[in-house]
């Protein structure tokens, strides 16, 4: 494992993720939509924004019902959208002041996705795939080559570098997915209601995956609905209605993830 | 990105949809085979006419009776030619440019040969400098004489047509034939040019001028007068000498008052090749809309590859596909569509310049190979750039949702 994995302790305690009075509206006058609003100002019905910090190694769990936000708070956090107002600061970064060309930078060396949908890249093989995140950093074909297999064995898919999307189940799919997200050592891993199309079994192996990540130091933020998979999380938040209603710590920020912890693997 | 990888998901693109990109390549590939083929219909035409003008001799003038400035003045004025302008021609002492000259009169008879009979399209009389001048050569049999036209001799020489209508696969030579009522033996049939407008220059009898106007036209005056320059350059300097000679003779002091008419092919020859050239253009204009349509092809297809690959265009971009690759990424696939439809047009092109089209052998112009070829792949660049565009400029998270 340890050849991907970036092993290092952070140096500055800066949390990964700080926002800051982050509101993200749709829609104009009285149509507007708040999918991210916080609490109320005192005495008025404005949006507040919320405010969150989240530690570096921490491990994340989003939660809330169908249109709480945490879709929304998610693609904030991958610089997919923009937020209305508010700050975003990620490893330090005022997201709001890159430019497009920063903002891809960002994404591809600060953060690894995981969809729900999987999202492969259709008619590409695994390595391919895995390759692609490397490849827009400019990493060298025969250096990205060596990462994208090792990233590939590390998720258990060694021997199923050739395959393609089509020829692979939904478990491996999501593995390769997980690959691709890890290959290129980012600082924090969103993962999109990972599970939320797989059978229980492949469930158990991409959370496996996602404890074993967070266990050598990577910070993981988990969206789900599922108490199965909050589980998993040392930090669960709950969403409603666009704001933080409850966030419980279950673990320590420097300890293994809870369900490792269990099955006495040392920190 | 490196460009081989570029051009890999490029190619993987077009595979993936193999009918549709090969339709699209088709329709470049049409645009640029009709501009290459066009084109060289076009220039094989006027290379025809060029050659069929040469045939007629670039150093003959052609002298004939009426005002050059046209219309104004009575016909009445206007004096004829007669055999007299022409010794004067031939006996000149300072036209150095001039070669030889020959009076020509035509007239129609109709011949006959047994039972055979045929109206050619005209009947000369004339000298024999006419055979050179007028670059008719004899296939078979000889020419006439100046001894013939001396004596008046009832000889001709017949053009391959009349030869073929009269006597079809018998020899002509020696035997007689009745023109008009007057017997004339065959001493020659010239070799077949080939006509290139409506008259056949193959349908003609020759014959000794003091004989035709014997026979048909009375000794007054003649059609034309054909003149031979020395060479092809002195044709201006022969044209201004038949103008010094004539304007003596026919006691005009005004040059601008002439009552003759000086032609040569080569003035004929410019004519032709700005309708030819029109003719090109105009050809090529329709070719080019081709190519339009082709490059619209492209951005039509473009478009649509987009809208169905919006999804994959988001999930690179939530990867860090900065705004160049995934521009770069359509604009290749369109190009690569442009390029490959550009060769097989070229191919076709050549491959087509080896028939023959409607009678016409297509001569090929290099420069509209490369520039057809280079047309489609700036088109297919620039009807590519828009879809690329709109591909590159998707917000990450709108690509994300698109289903």
């Amino acid at each position: 494992m340890q050849h991907v994995i970036d092993n290092r302790v952070p140096a500055n305690p800066v949390p990964v993720i700080r926002i800051r009075r982050l509101t993200k509206s749709y829609g104009h006058g009285d149509a507007t939509v708040h999918a991210l609003r916080g609490p109320s100002l005192p005495g008025t019905d404005e949006p507040a924004g919320v405010d969150l910090d989240i530690e570096q190694g921490d491990y994340v769990a989003v939660m809330g019902s169908s249109g709480s936000g945490k879709s929304t708070l998610m693609n904030i956090l991958g610089c997919l959208d923009v937020p209305t107002s508010g700050r975003y600061l990620l490893d330090g970064t005022d997201v709001g002041h890159l430019d497009e060309q920063q903002l891809a930078l960002v994404r591809n060396r600060k953060i690894g996705f995981v969809f729900q949908s999987f999202n492969l890249v259709p008619r590409t093989t695994a390595l391919a795939q895995v390759e692609l995140p490397l490849a827009y950093a400019g990493v060298r074909s025969a250096e990205r080559r060596r990462r994208a297999m090792a990233a590939l064995s590390l998720v258990g898919l060694g021997e199923r570098a050739g395959h393609k999307p089509n020829q692979l189940s939904g478990g491996q799919q999501q593995r390769v997915a997980v690959a691709r997200a890890l290959v290129t050592a980012p600082a924090m891993l969103l993962a999109d209601e990972p599970t939320g199309n797989l059978d229980s079994r492949s469930t158990e192996e991409v959370l496996g995956l996602i404890d074993g990540l967070n266990a050598t130091g990577r910070t993981v933020v988990l969206i789900t609905h599922e108490d199965e998979v909050a589980r998993h999380a040392k930090r669960v938040l709950r969403l409603v209605d666009g704001q933080i209603v409850s966030d419980v710590r279950q673990a320590p920020v420097d300890g293994p993830p809870p369900v490792l912890a269990g099955l006495g693997v040392p920190a | 990105m490196i460009l081989w990888q570029t051009l890999r998901f490029a190619v993987g693109g077009l595979a993936a949809n193999k009918v549709r990109s090969a339709l699209t390549m088709l329709g470049v590939l049409i645009g640029v085979a009709s501009v290459i083929l066009l084109l060289a219909v076009g220039n094989g035409s006027s290379q025809a006419v060029k050659d069929s003008i040469t045939s007629l001799g670039t150093n003959s003038l052609t002298v004939s009776a009426g005002s050059a400035a046209g219309g104004s003045r009575s016909v009445s004025s206007v004096k004829k030619l007669t055999v007299a302008d022409a010794k004067a021609l031939a006996t000149d002492a300072d036209s150095s440019a001039i070669k030889s000259v020959a009076p020509v009169v035509t007239t129609s008879a109709t011949a006959l040969y047994g039972n055979v009979s045929y109206t050619p399209g005209s009947v000369v009389g004339t000298y024999p400098a006419y055979f050179e001048t007028s670059n008719q050569k004899v296939a078979h049999g000889e020419y006439f004489t100046n001894d013939d036209v001396l004596g008046s001799r009832k000889v001709a020489v017949l053009g391959a047509t009349t030869a073929k209508q009269l006597f079809d696969t018998e020899d002509p030579v020696g035997k007689k034939i009745v023109l008009g009522g007057t017997p004339f033996t065959v001493v020659g049939v010239l070799q077949a040019k080939g006509g290139s407008g409506f008259t056949d220059p193959d349908d003609v009898v020759i014959a000794p001028l003091p004989t035709v106007q014997n026979a048909f036209t009375g000794f007054g005056t003649v059609n034309q007068i054909l003149v031979q320059a020395s060479s092809a350059d002195t044709t201006t300097a022969a044209q201004s000498e038949i103008t010094r000679v004539l304007l003596g003779t026919h006691a005009i002091a005004d040059p601008s008052k002439a009552d003759f008419r000086i032609t040569n092919q080569a003035s004929l020859l410019t004519a032709r090749e700005s309708t030819t050239k029109t003719f090109t253009v105009l050809l090529g204009a329709v070719a080019a809309i081709s190519l339009l349509v082709g490059g619209i092809g492209i951005t039509n297809i473009m478009l649509v590859t987009v809208t169905e690959r919006t999804r994959e265009i988001g999930i690179r971009k939530a990867l860090g596909a900065p705004r160049a690759v995934i521009l770069g990424q359509f604009l290749t696939e369109s190009t690569l569509l442009s390029v490959i439809g550009a060769g097989l047009g070229v191919a076709a092109g050549i491959v087509g310049s080896h028939f023959s089209i409607v009678g016409i052998k297509p001569v090929v112009i290099p420069a509209s190979v490369l520039g057809a070829f280079g047309i489609a792949v700036a088109i297919g660049l620039f009807f590519g750039s828009y879809p690329a565009n709109r591909a590159a400029s998707l917000r990450p998270i709108d690509a994300l949702r698109h289903e």
